[in-house]
Order: C-alpha cells, then structure tokens, then sequence
C-alpha cells in the first residue's frame, strides 16, 4: 500500500490512483486482527466455532459473545469491531422479522445474505459513512435446501461456502479446513473438528499465551434446524477431542 | 312488465342486505366503527368469523384450558378441526374467543415476542403473566381507539412454580381466577366449575374431569358448539396439546315430544 498517507485514504468515495479504495482495505484489516472465527458445512448441517479473545484477567468469560442467532434457524458469527457486529446483528433481526411480516415464513439464507451484503456495499460508497469493520458468516439448515452457508466481507462481496474462516489465524484455519472431507462430516463431528481447528491455530499463532474462550453453535438436522450455542455435554466433548488432538500433535513432532 | 320484455325485476333476495350495504350477521346487531369515515368507506367493526367459549381451569400444580374446533360464520358451521388452543411457548398456553381474524393478527405479534426471545438467548422467556398483561394493554388500546380486537382470551401457565389463569376481554379488562370461562361457557360452565373450585384446590384429575364436563354441557346446549375439541394442560412437566371428542348420547332425544 504504497500510496497510504498520500490523502487518498480519507474517505470510502476517493479511489486511490492504482485503483483501490483504502477505506475498503482498512475496514478488512480491522476484521482481520479480531479472533479466528471459522464456519464448517457438512452433510446435515453447520458449525460455527470462535476463538473469542479475553483481552483482561477482569473480564468475565462469558460476556462479548461473537455468536448471534437470527429468529431461531440462522447463526452469524462475527469477526472484527463488536459493535459493528451487534449493528448488524439488529440490522438482520429487523430484516427477517420484515421478510416474516411479508411472506410468513423464516427468510431464506439467500435472501438474508443478500440483503446484508447490499447494507455492506453501501456503507464503501458514501464519504460521510465508514465500511463495517467486520466480516460475518451466516449459516442455517432447512428440510428443503440442507446446510447452507456464506461469508460477507466489508466491501459487500459474499460467496458461498463449504467451509470459510476470518480473522486473525485464517490462512492458517482455511489450510486446516482443506484436510477435511466436508461433505461427509455431520454437524455432530464438525463440532469436534470445529474446536481442534481453533485451538490449534491459537496454538501456531504468535500470541498463543493469550487467554481466549472457545464459543460454538451448530445448526441442522440434530437440531431440528433450530441454530443453538452447543449444549455443554457436546461443548466439553469438543474442547476435550481439541486439547487431545493438540498433545497428539505435539507428541508427533518429537 | 313488458317495458322489461316480460322479465320480472323481482328483489333477488329477502332479508338480505340492500345492494352497496353489509350483511348483517345474526349475533352481530352491536356495529362498532360502523360511522362513514374521511373516505366515505363503511366498515363493519364486528366479529364475522367467530370461536365460541373457552374453558379455563386452575389445579394445584398447572392449568388445563380447553376450547372446540369449530370457526363459525355467523350461525354458520364454517371451519372444522382449526385449533383454538395454543402453546404459546414453554410457560405458556392460550385459548381465543371470539373473531378468529382478529386473532391470527394478535397471534403473528405473539410469536414475534416467542421468536425474539429466542434471539436474544438471555435465559429470560415470556411468562404468563407477562403475556396476560401486555395483551390488556393491547386490547385496551384497541377499545380506546374505537376499534376493538372482538377477542374474549383466556391465558393460562405456569408463573416459574405457581400456576397462572387469567382472562382478558375485548376491552382490554382483565381478571385472575382458578376457573375462567368465556362466552356462552359463562353462563354455562361457570356454575359447574364453580361448584367445584369453591370447594379448595383441584388436583389434576378433578380438574381434567370437570373439563370434560363443561366440554360436553357445552356442545349440547351452545348452538355454536362443537364434539370436538382440543385442551392444553400445562405444569411442571411442561405443556401437552391434545385432542379430545365429547361422548354423545342422544338417547334422551326420544323422549322429547312436541316440536
């Protein structure tokens, strides 16, 4: 980013001379240095799994959650500035609850992320906003079209995914993503795989001393399609299969 | 007549309304917001598709509230087998009387409170008496504005430990009570319930029992009655919706003589 500094970072409105526009750039960034957030779509189902940073000892564990549920079927996990997240988070509750007045039924996914992914793009076009300094994954599972999942970034673009990850340690999360056969997982081991990819990408990162907790959801045919933060029998079972997984990894080194 | 070529331009129907004006529905001689307004348009502020009573009852560790399956139109059997008592979530259960409409349009406000409940997974849920107010105040503002919800509801759960009953009518008035009847089950379940009630706490059975009773007074002396209906009973163990069938027996139709 040769051209930072030179005035054309000022505003969402002012293309840079190469052809890009800073305040896009510096809104990815502030998703990026947030904790790893990963999203896994398997066969009957979606996981979401966060490395949630506890930035003081004074904090307690479960306050600042990045997990959000949308009606009840729809996960989004946030990734960057909170309050840009919980922002969005009411954006897309009053969304659902508009699409529900309409048509009488839980807004698709499609729908959702499209109308959240516009909200995004608009907020790179104007000089008096700044971008969202986040990145969302959406997830949910219907009897009609399975395990559906997307991930919006803060320039508005969105895609679909099998598996995506944000955040801090995402190079390293995709790479752990790629080794697994997605499509043959159920939610119910996502949640296993979920966990072990956070708490090794914690483990590789730099700053792996600092304390995190480990949030996850799942959404799908288990659940009855109903998005929920994983029950704690199944959670401990996941940071349990993790933290194993972890001294399996380090044995294997020596 | 032959300045009509002979054809009779007799009225096309007797006792109906005129051409332009509403039916007027047998039961529904009270027009509220019936006044043109600024538009010129008249309405018709009464119930026109309609549920007959409900039942309420209180026992000493849940509720159990039961209504027929039967939407009238007017004095019309016009919908079988719709349910008009509801799990409204895990604490709550509801029976409606009165415009089934006007219901459905209360009801999607309802479950928007279920849903965003759920969304904000707080562990804080929509209680009985939470519901039973709001819906006072919603049904109050309604009357006030001239434009009342024509609903008779009977909110029923349990309040953390302690069962709850209550009724709210359509001008937003509203009472607790261990039995609670709406409708024509006012003047004919009540008497029976309280019978029973005055005499101390029900246990569950007793309490099942006298709905099944009051059920069955009801569907053979309410004309808008009907042999099936649906309860919901509710405790500690949660809420079961289920559907039941008055046991008829018109033996005694032999012995009436004279009409």
């Amino acid at each position: 980013m040769s051209s930072i500094g030179t005035g054309y970072d000022l505003s969402a409105s002012q293309f840079s001379p190469d052809g890009r526009v800073f305040q896009v750039e510096y809104a990815m960034k502030a998703a990026e240095i947030s904790g790893t957030a990963i999203g896994l779509r398997g066969k009957d189902g979606c996981i979401l799994a966060v490395e949630k940073v506890i930035t003081s000892k004074l904090h307690e564990p479960d306050s600042g959650r990045r997990i959000f549920t949308i009606e009840n079927s729809i996960g989004m996990v946030i990734c960057g500035l909170i309050t840009d997240g919980r922002a969005i988070v009411n954006y897309a509750l009053k969304e659902a609850q508009n699409y529900r007045r309409e048509y009488g039924q839980t807004i698709p996914l499609k729908i959702l992320n499209e109308r959240l992914s516009s909200l995004f793009h608009a907020y790179t076009l104007y000089s008096a906003v700044r971008p969202y300094g986040i990145c969302i994954i959406l997830t949910t599972w219907t009897e009609q079209n399975g395990a559906e999942m997307y991930c919006i970034e803060p320039s508005g673009v969105s895609f679909g995914y099998y598996g995506c990850a944000t955040g801090k340690a995402k190079q390293a999360a995709k790479t752990e993503i790629e080794k697994l056969k997605l499509n043959t997982l159920t939610a119910r081991e996502l949640l296993n795989e979920g966990a072990k990819i956070i708490y090794r990408v914690n483990e590789d990162s730099s700053d792996s001393d600092t304390k995190f907790k480990l949030e996850l959801s799942w959404v799908g045919k288990d659940t009855n399609g109903i998005h929920q933060i994983c029950p704690v029998n199944l959670y401990e079972e996941a940071k349990a299969a993790a933290t194993a997984a972890m001294e399996q990894g380090d044995s294997d080194v020596e | 007549m032959m300045s009509n070529n002979g054809v009779n331009f007799a009225p096309f129907w007797h006792n109906g309304p005129a051409p332009g004006s509403f039916y007027n529905f047998p039961q529904n001689n009270i027009k509220s917001n019936s006044a043109i307004d600024e538009y010129g348009f008249q309405r018709n502020g009464g119930p026109i598709t309609t549920g007959t009573s409900i039942v309420g009852v209180k026992y000493d560790k849940g509720v159990i509230i039961a209504g027929d399956k039967l939407v009238s139109y007017g004095n019309l059997a016009r919908y079988h087998n719709v349910d008009r008592v509801f799990k409204i979530n895990e604490n709550i259960i509801l029976g409606m009387s009165g415009d089934y409409a006007d219901f459905q349009f209360i009801k999607q406000y309802i479950d928007e409170i279920i849903l965003s409940d759920f969304s904000a997974d707080d562990r804080i849920v929509l209680k009985p008496k939470d519901l039973y107010t709001w819906l006072t105040r919603v049904l109050y503002n309604r009357r006030s504005r001239f434009n009342p919800l024509w609903l008779d509801m009977v909110v029923g759960g349990m309040q953390g430990e302690e069962p709850f009953l209550g009724h709210i009518n359509i001008r937003g008035r509203s009472y607790t009570n261990d039995v609670i009847s709406t409708g024509y089950g006012t003047h004919l379940a009540l008497p029976l319930l309280r019978e029973y009630s005055e005499k101390g706490p029900l246990n569950e059975e007793t309490a099942q029992q006298l709905i099944q009773k009051s059920m069955e007074v009801l569907f053979y002396r309410d004309c808008r009655g009907y042999p099936k209906y649906s309860q919901a009973n509710i405790n500690a163990n949660g809420v079961t919706v289920s559907d039941h069938e008055v046991k008829q027996n018109w033996d005694l139709a032999l012995s009436i003589k004279g009409y």
